[in-house]
């Protein structure tokens, strides 16, 4: 099987749609004559041409309504914000425009487009450029939230996005871009709504997404090896909907749970794990669930002091070890 | 025009008798401007307007009976009852809303003028604003976008003097609105007289030619004038009668009969034959949706996803 990376995952994703259906088209910043901010769209001018692979000038609302307005007549815009941080900008668009007009229009139009980029801390931007978007988004009725952590699932994930009916937020890592995995020749889509097990463990479960599944996963390997500790990873792919069954079983099997986000902890991803699980799990538990997520502060920009906001592999592990009463 | 005039008073009416909720925005006063641009164009023409939605909506052949049923919250309604009076949809009559948040549709506006270039239709999009609107980014944005593309798109400013209770000399620091497209976007912009349907459906229908050529996008200055408060709930405190009085005697629809009189094309009896079957119809519309039922309890889990996965209910 071939081994390509995350970003060549996402090309032939938006590639392989744009062959399927010539109402897909992608827009945004830096997209086509510069190749993409981050190189994801490489290429795709060269083949697509520029009706269908579209530079946009440095104006979101602009251009993120501009995609909800084609939507709403049917066609597929792949909008891609160079980075979550900038959709703030233009998110009277996302929130109110994209995934309402279905709703205020009694169900008589759809907005089937994906707005796709960047969403997490990155390399020392500061605060402003720093946001992980996915509890806002999470938060709202009407879209859908997905979240690789691998170019399989990217790739599967983004073919399933751009057909799909509804307004999807895709989030994207930018220090994963480069990160390497086996994505088959032939073609598959990934349902929206099925976490995946990236690793089996009986001892404790915990529910990750995107980057910090790879936490996560550096984490459980960690404990595995210098204290024997089975840890569970589940890798939730998609945030709205969440794959709440496949963590209710895995806790019910671990009686415990810790989950991982780069976002903050109030009213986060993990307060809405924590409080399904408690619905669901209570007499199952053997602990309360613990969460991991950065620290409750605007992102610094001096390294050390963003290595401390950033939940790392170290801060995963203790809190493995916190849930679970280890405490050698 | 005399439909929606007559709609528009029965809604103010029910609005007092508490059976239409939320905000309700009338357009007695501006109807020369929907009717006059909506005639100039044809039925499978795009339109997509703000919050003061009744006019095109009607303008654009939508049936009155679910406006009302809309208005009054009743599973009939356009929308189910999901949106109100400030988000009135048809799809089958190509009328893309009634949207709420101002200048938020007009980047859509131009997403809809982007999908005719594109697909390479001989269509074009008419996207109506208020005032009040020029001063939001998304105006700006998507106007920038347009003349870029060179979309198909007519713009039009529907400037009854106000947004919402604050004069147009106290929002805007260029009060000629022309000048704020021609030069920074390469739209080229005109004056119309709003009061005045035969001036609206001139000058629509020559913008319209325009677009259709693949010259790029128009924007109208409309001149009008809204009789009523910007919402039913708005004490007009910030201009006189004698303003609001002075206006009306150049009333769209008086000027309309005036028009057809002196081309000997109607007469009184005619008139009021027009008005009486219009009232008829719509006190009927009224009667129906007023006796419709609500929606179901269970209705608010549908119109959100096309792609449901599941309710969400915790």
């Amino acid at each position: 099987m071939p081994v390509i990376q995350f970003r060549e995952a996402l090309n032939q994703a938006m590639c392989e749609e744009m062959d399927r259906n010539p109402d897909v088209f992608l827009m945004g910043e830096e997209v086509a004559e510069y190749d993409g901010a981050y190189k994801v769209s490489q290429g795709m001018l060269a083949r697509f041409g520029p009706m269908r692979v579209v530079d946009s000038p440095i104006s979101e609302t602009g251009f993120a309504g501009l995609g909800v307005g084609a939507a709403m007549v049917g066609m597929r815009p792949i909008i891609e914000f160079m980075t979550f941080s900038f959709s703030l900008v233009s998110f009277d668009q996302v929130v109110n425009n994209a995934p309402k007009v279905r709703h205020m229009s009694g169900g008589q139009m759809s907005v089937p487009i994906v707005f796709r980029g960047i969403s997490g801390p990155g390399q020392q931007l500061g605060a402003t450029h720093s946001w992980t978007v996915d509890a806002i988004y999470t938060h709202v009725p009407g879209l859908k939230v997905v979240i690789p952590s691998t170019p399989y699932d990217a790739k599967g994930l983004l073919k399933t996005a751009i057909r799909d009916d509804d307004p999807v937020i895709f989030l994207e890592n930018e220090s994963m871009y480069g990160n390497r995995g086996e994505v088959p020749e032939e073609e598959y889509l990934i349902e929206f709504g099925k976490a995946d097990i990236k690793r089996s463990g009986t001892d404790c479960t915990v529910v990750a997404y995107g980057h910090t599944c790879l936490t996560a996963l550096a984490a459980a390997e960690e404990l595995e090896k210098a204290h024997g500790i089975s840890v569970e990873v589940i890798d939730l792919r998609t945030l709205r909907p969440m794959d709440t069954e496949t963590i209710i079983q895995s806790v019910k099997k671990t009686g415990y749970c810790v989950t991982v986000e780069e976002g903050y902890p109030t009213c986060g991803i993990g307060s809405e794990i924590a409080a399904q699980v408690h619905e669901h799990c209570f007499d199952d538990l053997d602990n309360s669930v613990v969460r991991v997520a950065a620290l409750d502060v605007p992102m610094p920009y001096s390294k050390p002091l963003l290595q401390h906001v950033v939940p790392g592999t170290a801060r995963v592990a203790d809190a493995i070890k916190k849930a679970i009463y280890f405490d050698k | 025009m005399v439909l929606i005039r007559q709609f528009e008073l029965r809604c103010a009416q029910s609005y007092q008798q508490q059976k239409i909720g939320g905000f309700c925005h009338l357009y007695v006063g501006q109807e020369a401007v929907a009717v006059g641009s909506i005639a100039a164009v044809r039925k499978d023409d795009y339109v997509i307007t703000a919050y003061r939605d009744h006019g095109h909506a009607i303008a654009k052949g939508m049936d009155i009976h679910p406006l009302f049923a809309e208005l009054y919250g009743k599973k009939t309604g356009c929308s189910h009852g999901k949106g109100g009076s400030m988000h009135f949809f048809d799809r089958e009559k190509f009328f893309f809303g009634g949207h709420a948040i101002v200048g938020a549709h007009i980047p859509l506006a131009a997403g809809l003028g982007w999908s005719v270039k594109y697909r390479k239709e001989d269509r074009v999009v008419l996207c109506y604003f208020g005032d009040g609107a020029m001063n939001q980014g998304a105006f700006h944005e998507a106007l920038n976008l347009a003349g870029l593309f060179k979309l198909p798109c007519i713009f039009m400013v529907e400037n009854n003097g106000y947004g919402m209770g604050t004069h147009l000399h106290r929002a805007s620091a260029v009060t000629d609105l022309k000048l704020r497209t021609a030069d920074a976007y390469g739209i080229p912009g005109k004056d119309v007289d709003g009061m005045d349907c035969l001036a609206m459906y001139k000058m629509v229908s020559s913008a319209a030619e325009y677009c259709r050529q693949g010259n790029g996008s128009i924007f109208l200055d409309v001149k009008t004038y809204r009789y009523r408060g910007h919402s039913m709930s708005d004490p007009q405190k910030y201009r006189t009668r004698e303003e609001v009085a002075q206006y009306q005697q150049h009333d769209p629809i008086g000027r309309m009969e005036k028009y057809l009189q002196e081309k000997n094309l109607i007469d009184d009896a005619k008139i009021t034959g027009i008005a009486e079957e219009i009232h008829h119809q719509v006190e009927e519309a009224h009667n129906r949706a007023d006796a419709d039922p609500y929606p179901e309890l269970d209705d608010v889990w549908t119109d959100i996803y096309a792609q449901p996965y599941g309710p969400y209910r915790l």
